[in-house]
């Protein structure tokens, strides 16, 4: 779960780390108070949204007076910003961060990430920050730092290392070691999947200085930080996944006009693949999960349906956990409550299928148990 | 033979009495799995399914003299519950739930790495030796004895795999689900090791997926250590890239993970890689039979 560059810096603010003085407004009323309790001539105004890029995109802005802050405030509240990191539609703004203006002097960037391969915490840090810390990575991998972390405890050889590498003095790697300490135990206390500074700044004043902040939440802890799942922005998610994950559907939109349910998300790209395989085109993953009720059935329907290029749904169901009875059943229901005018192919398979077979043959639903011979009448219909 | 799970594992349920547990408890046993009893904190001394009920592991490891356990407790208990059963020195974990927080994992890998222990999953469809036993969720009657060891990182996209080899006559030693989470107990490479040294396995079927870079640490171990055809699917070949937030996953990655970055890897180091799901089976079967 992400959390908004506010979000992320009222919990850095609550580990003692630095950032700017900033006030988030959600409409233009707002500006012109927010401004005057920062104070200062200039501000920065940071459009909020899930993802990074934004400076490129126009989505962060200098202001010299409150009627630019305002100017930026209405060009941008309401609206969708695209970046080359979001999807074509972009991410919704609907709250702006301002702040106080920061003199930089250097950019340093800074990020802590749960990696599969070395299978622990990486902190990953370059002296080359800003925005292309990516190309960097790429070719010149020698100017990035990694050091990977078993548990919350980061040793003074790995600060050393880090500070190194970044070339800092003697007062800034004091002021690091204090940093990389509150971050480290920010991360475990948080439960989290990602932390990102870019950049992480020396001052003029030469204090080191957190002029970004982007964190993710582990979705499966949020059980247990119930205050930062209380922080989730649902604008910020597509309105059809949204809608999935509220009963606990994993759905994700795409461009074609073939249906597609599935139970797992292996077999959902899986059947994605075969689809394509055989000159056809998935409109969208969708993975009901290995519980999938009545009602969740129902609910894939409807999420697939409201897709208007849908000419044909494909359900492929391999039995584990879930009872292919039961999916049969839910289909059946789906169809008489939602209504479905496209035609359904299903291709049970596993637990309980000859009987979920049955059941859909006696309400007139033809399934097949061959995912060939089902992938290919879905492709057939769809042209 | 087969890997993991044999004649001699002796296995324990954790979480036995709640719905999970008990279903497939009732479908391991109807399969002839050795499931000697289970745990259920507050339920020692009932019996559920017509087997004893403890506490604590270590209670039915002395009671029983059990060596395995299949976990189903929720995923906020998780941890404490696979410790519970690495303290009461059982060898063969496999957890099932899904949902365990990444960095519960980080802490239960750093306890299990110097300890002589495998665990399976979480978030996975379990260990399977047709004919012998099940830990797990896999539908059984698709299973059948023979040649081929399976590995995944999916669930139902392993019963696929498994499928395919059955209707082509190999059957399977063994079949491993190891998991989607990033930090698994086990990974390809561990499992690989077990099907190359196991007499009974003649081929292996690796089925992996788009994200992190486990298949193409197991292209570079299969290219060095093992002799056996290793024939593997990568699912998400027509997944799109999806929405990011910041730089630190492309960085980590070294902008890798997708399908067809895999697949070359996995080539160059002699793996047979299927672009078609279907063909699993044929492929394993022309492999074995060429």
């Amino acid at each position: 779960m992400n959390l908004h560059e506010y979000q992320s810096k009222e919990i850095f603010a609550r580990y003692g780390l630095p950032v700017s003085k900033g006030v988030v407004i959600k409409s233009l009323q707002e500006v012109s108070g927010a401004c005057k309790k920062i104070g200062g001539k200039s501000w920065v105004a940071k459009a909020q949204v899930h993802a990074g890029g934004r400076g490129k995109s126009g989505g962060v802005k200098l202001c010299n007076s409150i009627n630019e802050v305002r100017d930026f405030a209405e060009q941008w509240l309401g609206k969708s910003l695209i970046t080359y990191q979001t999807d074509e539609h972009g991410q919704l703004v609907n709250s702006i961060l301002i702040e106080e203006l920061t003199d930089i002097k250097d950019e340093i960037y800074l990020s802590m990430v749960v990696d599969r391969t070395s299978q622990s915490v990486a902190i990953i840090a370059s002296a080359e920050g800003g925005v292309n810390i990516e190309e960097t990575a790429k070719n010149n991998p020698e100017k990035i730092i990694s050091i990977f972390l078993k548990d919350s405890n980061i040793s003074q050889l790995q600060i050393q290392k880090i500070c190194l590498t970044l070339s800092l003095n003697k007062q800034q790697s004091e002021q690091m070691d204090d940093i990389l300490k509150r971050l480290t135990k920010l991360f475990f206390e948080c439960d989290l999947a990602l932390l990102e500074i870019n950049p992480l700044v020396i001052k003029t004043d030469e204090k080191l200085h957190c002029l970004d902040a982007k964190l993710n939440v582990d979705n499966n802890a949020l059980f247990r930080q119930q205050e930062l799942a209380k922080m989730h922005d649902q604008t910020q998610e597509d309105h059809r996944e949204a809608t999935a994950k509220q009963f606990d559907l994993s759905y994700v939109s795409l461009v074609g006009n073939i249906g597609c349910m599935v139970n797992g998300a292996g077999l959902a790209m899986g059947t994605m693949d075969t689809i394509k395989f055989f000159g056809g085109n998935p409109a969208n993953f969708l993975d009901v999960g290995g519980t999938a009720t009545q009602e969740r059935v129902a609910q894939a329907f409807k999420l697939i349906l409201d897709d208007p290029d849908v000419k044909v749904i494909l359900v492929n169901i391999f039995g584990g956990i879930v009872r292919c009875d039961l999916i049969a059943e839910g289909i059946i229901a789906a169809i008489n409550e939602v209504g479905v005018n496209v035609p359904v192919i299903v291709r049970l398979e596993g637990n309980n299928a000859d009987l979920g077979s049955k059941i859909l043959l006696e309400s007139n639903i033809e399934s097949l148990s061959s995912l060939e011979e089902a992938a290919k009448k879905s492709v057939e219909l769809a042209q | 033979m087969s890997i993991l799970l044999d004649h001699s594992t002796r296995i324990i349920v954790q979480g036995i009495t709640g719905s999970q547990g008990s279903m497939h408890t009732e479908q391991a046993l109807s399969y002839g799995t050795k499931i000697v009893g289970g745990v259920t904190p507050g339920k020692g001394g009932s019996s559920h399914i017509n087997l004893p009920v403890f506490d604590k592991v270590e209670e039915a490891v002395d009671a029983l003299d059990a060596n395995a356990s299949l976990i189903f407790v929720p995923a906020p208990f998780c941890k404490e519950a696979i410790l519970e059963a690495v303290n009461a020195d059982i060898k063969l974990i496999v957890c099932i739930t899904e949902g365990v927080p990444t960095l519960d994992m980080l802490e239960v890998k750093q306890i299990i790495d110097d300890k002589d222990i495998f665990l399976i999953g979480p978030n996975c469809p379990g260990v399977i030796s047709p004919g012998i036993g099940k830990m797990g969720i896999m539908p059984a009657d698709i299973h059948m004895p023979g040649r081929v060891g399976v590995i995944s990182r999916s669930g139902t996209l392993t019963y696929e795999a498994v499928k395919q080899t059955s209707d082509f006559g190999l059957g399977q030693s063994s079949c491993v689900g190891i998991g989607g989470d990033p930090i698994p107990g086990s990974s390809f490479i561990d499992i690989l090791k077990l099907f190359e040294s196991d007499t009974n396995t003649d081929a292996i079927v690796m089925v992996g997926e788009i994200g992190g870079s486990s298949e193409e640490e197991a292209a570079e171990f299969i290219k060095d250590s093992v002799s056996k055809p290793v024939i593997s699917y990568i699912a998400g070949q027509t997944a799109p890239p999806g929405k990011r937030m910041g730089h630190a996953g492309a960085i980590i990655s070294g902008g890798k993970g997708a399908a067809s970055d895999k697949i070359l890897v996995l080539e160059e180091c002699g793996v047979l890689v299927t672009r078609n799901l279907l063909e699993i089976g044929k492929t394993t079967y022309d492999a074995l039979n060429s």
